[in-house]
């Protein structure tokens, strides 16, 4: 298992300040500093609820004060990477809704995307603002050694999580002044702004004025409200709920104190399913009743655009290094991990005959629910787990369990490695922009590999040293 | 502004008034039933409490109307809308609710109270120590208004936010006058007397206002003084006069900032012209409760032309 801050014994050259510091310093002083950054995040009010779970409904997510560090070289390849994933999913959004040129050349079967769930055929044919569906690309990053990065997946319609890479930093920052004045640590503060240039670039074609951005929340009850809050705060844009937006005569409004103000672009962490009861689910009461016809006409742009989950999809996942080679030419910078689709008979085979090592997951599923990891589970778990495969083979995927790389981490024993993975959060408009950093989560249990925070998963700060 | 954030922080404002005027009006019960008792010995202090808080209905008509029972009613109770802990977890989820119209100094000073409150401590201290627990509350408020006057700016949000005070405190202080005169001392004959004017002065006190009224009226406590420091005299921070004079200077800047006048802006004149041009002589004649009603309607008929002048529910 490959160690971030250790390698033949030897403290890795990124993590050697933050090591004499920690020696200097000793842990009554970095346990005062973890009970303080606690007290903070409590005050500023940083929870994450999980859904379906009792208790507190503002849980504190847990923080990691030991950062997790990337040099400058192994930041620039990530930075390629990613961005030249984004750029790929996104033409492959534009491509599927129009010409379909990579299901005609026989490299994506057509079934796959034209049947699946996220496709959505009322998108069919429109051209959204300057030909982007997914204009946050959340990736999935793990790591197994020095030089090896696996994407695990993407994330194309609303990731989140990127308010806890900004607030993360802001509490390191308090926490450690002396580290952040010696080292050359790059700042991420400037992703608010390059979210609100992404969003301003995307304004509707109908739009002939300085464009009126707001953030569409589910509402206070959401899980991720927070984030919601802190982004349009950040930006400086309005908070709207559904019932704060209106349809009239082919544009949308808001309802101010003053009255009627017209929207132009819709940064909405609402899913697809929900943003428009006349096009989508007639039950839902937090999407906004004829906005679809206004993005069809060009009224309004949709951040995330409707029909961007299809690039998401954990079976299409398994194709993005073909869109890459297929629409840029390129050879993937970053790559996947290599995965068994059960929907082929012999891959079918494999896995069930090696559900043990695996780790397999739903296809449709996300936020680490309805996982199986192999190791880590019981015979009945597994054979449980055949059945289900069986009987719907094509939800399925498997993927061997890799040796995630460990993070050294707080933990109630003392300092202990855990696993990590990473998460860049990457912006698409008129240019592609990634901040230095993302978001490294943590998973809190001894040996494990789940990392979401509704599993109990925690965060660190993500430092990108500069050259 | 949206028009539901402009609600939320009208409310928000309106639920830490109340949680604060609900501590004084039990300070006020309590202060009163430190006195002797007066003719038979019915001692009903604390069904004047509930009864002026809006509260006696919903409070179990066979529970005993002592301290410790009605005050954790009004403290704690979680299915009475304005029990205290109330007041604070609906202030709260509505700032939660718009976080980004109120400042973290205004977040961290509800989020605070509310975190405290919860805690298991405070039962004790409101069942041993009453009179310390009526000061945290009032605390909480202060705290809550001095963040608000120190961070936030002065836009309309500030307006939607100061009305809701005002609202809310002409209510609780007309309440705390009919309480004092309608149900505690129904018969007229006994007015002017020594009790009485114990009662009057815990009037003021728990207005926070004897001292106050020492400096405007020195020891004259007639009750003619009283009232009238607590509905007329514009200079006292908790009288009707007072806050329909804020009201009034609110609603105006809306109207300047917006360019957009509406009813609720007359309403809001003929209100405070009443309480400039009225005499106690003549409110008295006409009946104390009577005028105190008056002023309860029209005060919530103002609160209702507020939300639909900016469109609370929707346009």
């Amino acid at each position: 298992m490959f160690n971030e801050m250790t390698m033949d014994d030897q403290v890795r050259e990124p993590y050697r300040a933050l090591v004499d510091w920690m020696e200097a310093n000793g842990p009554e002083v970095l346990e005062q500093k973890r009970l303080e950054a606690e007290t903070l995040f409590r005050k500023i009010g940083i929870t994450f609820a999980v859904y379906g779970e009792g208790g507190d409904p503002e849980r504190l997510i847990p923080f990691d004060l030991i950062p997790r560090i990337f040099t400058a070289s192994e930041w620039r390849k990530l930075d390629r990477g990613v961005k030249q994933r984004a750029r790929a999913l996104n033409t492959f959004l534009y491509d599927v809704y129009h010409n379909a040129e990579i299901i005609k050349a026989g490299i994506i079967p057509a079934d796959l995307v034209f049947k699946n769930d996220a496709f959505e055929p009322a998108v069919i044919g429109i051209d959204p603002p300057r030909k982007v569906y997914s204009h946050i690309v959340g990736v999935d990053i793990v790591r197994t050694g020095p030089e090896d990065f696996y994407v695990l997946e993407d994330n194309c319609r609303t990731p989140s999580g990127v308010s806890y890479m900004l607030e993360n930093r802001e509490i390191m920052m308090r926490m450690f002044p002396e580290l952040f004045k010696n080292l050359r640590i790059e700042p991420v503060e400037s992703y608010p702004d390059m979210l609100l240039k992404t969003l301003k670039s995307i304004a509707p074609p109908k739009c002939d004025r300085e464009p009126n951005i707001v953030v569409l929340t589910p509402g206070a009850m959401n899980s991720a409200y927070y984030e919601h809050s802190f982004l349009a705060d950040q930006m400086g844009v309005e908070l709207v709920e559904g019932q704060d937006l209106f349809v009239s005569d082919d544009r949308v409004y808001m309802r101010t104190t003053r009255g009627p103000a017209r929207v132009d672009v819709i940064y909405r962490r609402i899913d697809d399913a929900y943003i428009d009861p006349l096009c989508f689910r007639p039950d839902s009461v937090l999407g906004v009743p004829g906005l679809m016809n206004v993005y069809r006409s060009g009224g309004v742009a949709i951040c995330s655009a409707p029909g961007a989950g299809v690039a998401d999809d954990k079976a299409v996942y398994t194709y993005v290094p073909d869109m890459i080679r297929f629409y840029l030419g390129q050879e993937p910078i970053l790559n996947n991990v290599p995965t068994w689709k059960c929907g082929k008979p012999d891959d079918l085979k494999y896995v069930l005959e090696h559900l043990g090592e695996l780790v397999v997951k739903e296809v449709h599923g996300s936020g680490g629910y309805g996982m199986l990891v192999g190791p880590a589970s019981t015979r009945e778990e597994q054979a449980a787990y055949a059945e289900r495969i069986k009987a719907d083979p094509g939800d399925f995927i498997a993927q061997p369990t890799l040796a995630l790389s460990a993070c050294p981490t707080f933990v109630e024993s003392g300092i202990a490695p855990r696993h990590v993975d990473f998460r860049p959060f990457c912006l698409v408009g008129d240019d592609i922009r990634l901040a230095p950093g993302g978001l490294t989560r943590v998973a809190m249990r001894e040996g494990s590999l789940v990392v979401n925070s509704s599993q109990g998963g925690g965060v660190k700060d993500t430092w990108i040293m500069s050259d | 502004m949206l028009s539901r954030t402009a609600d939320n922080l009208f409310w928000l404002s309106r639920y830490v008034e109340r949680a604060e005027n609900m501590a004084r009006l039990m300070e006020m019960g309590y202060r009163m039933a430190l006195m002797p008792a007066v003719g038979d010995g019915n001692r009903s202090e604390w069904e004047s409490v509930l009864s002026a808080s809006g509260c006696l209905a919903g409070y179990d008509p066979d529970a005993p109307l002592r301290q410790e029972e009605v005050a954790n009613y009004l403290i704690f109770n979680r299915d009475n809308p304005s029990s205290i802990i109330n007041c604070f977890e609906y202030a709260r989820a509505n700032a939660r609710a718009m976080r980004t119209a109120i400042t973290a100094e205004m977040w961290e000073a509800l989020n605070n109270a509310l975190m405290e409150l919860r805690r298991p401590s405070m039962h004790n201290l409101a069942k041993n120590e009453l009179p310390e627990f009526i000061d945290w509350v009032k605390k909480q408020g202060s705290l809550f208004r001095g963040a608000t006057d120190s961070t936030i700016l002065r836009n309309d949000g500030y307006d939607f936010i100061r009305l809701g005070t005002f609202i809310e405190r002409a209510d609780n202080t007309a309440r705390l006058l009919d309480v004092k005169y309608y149900v505690l001392l129904p018969e007229t004959s006994m007015v002017g007397d020594g009790v009485d004017n114990y009662q009057w002065t815990t009037v003021l006190r728990a207005a926070s206002s004897l001292r106050a009224f020492h400096w405007v009226y020195r020891d004259d406590y007639s009750p003619h003084r009283i009232a009238h420091f607590l509905i007329l005299n514009p200079f006292s921070p908790r009288s009707l006069a007072h806050c329909a004079e804020q009201i009034t200077q609110h609603l105006e800047r809306l109207a300047r900032h917006y360019g957009q006048r509406h009813d609720v802006h007359g309403q809001a004149v003929e209100m405070y012209s009443l309480l400039t041009q009225s005499a106690m002589d003549e409110i008295f004649s006409e009946g104390l409760h009577e005028f105190l009603t008056d002023f309860q309607i029209r005060n919530g008929a103002l609160s209702s032309a507020i939300a639909e002048a900016y469109y609370f529910g929707g346009q």
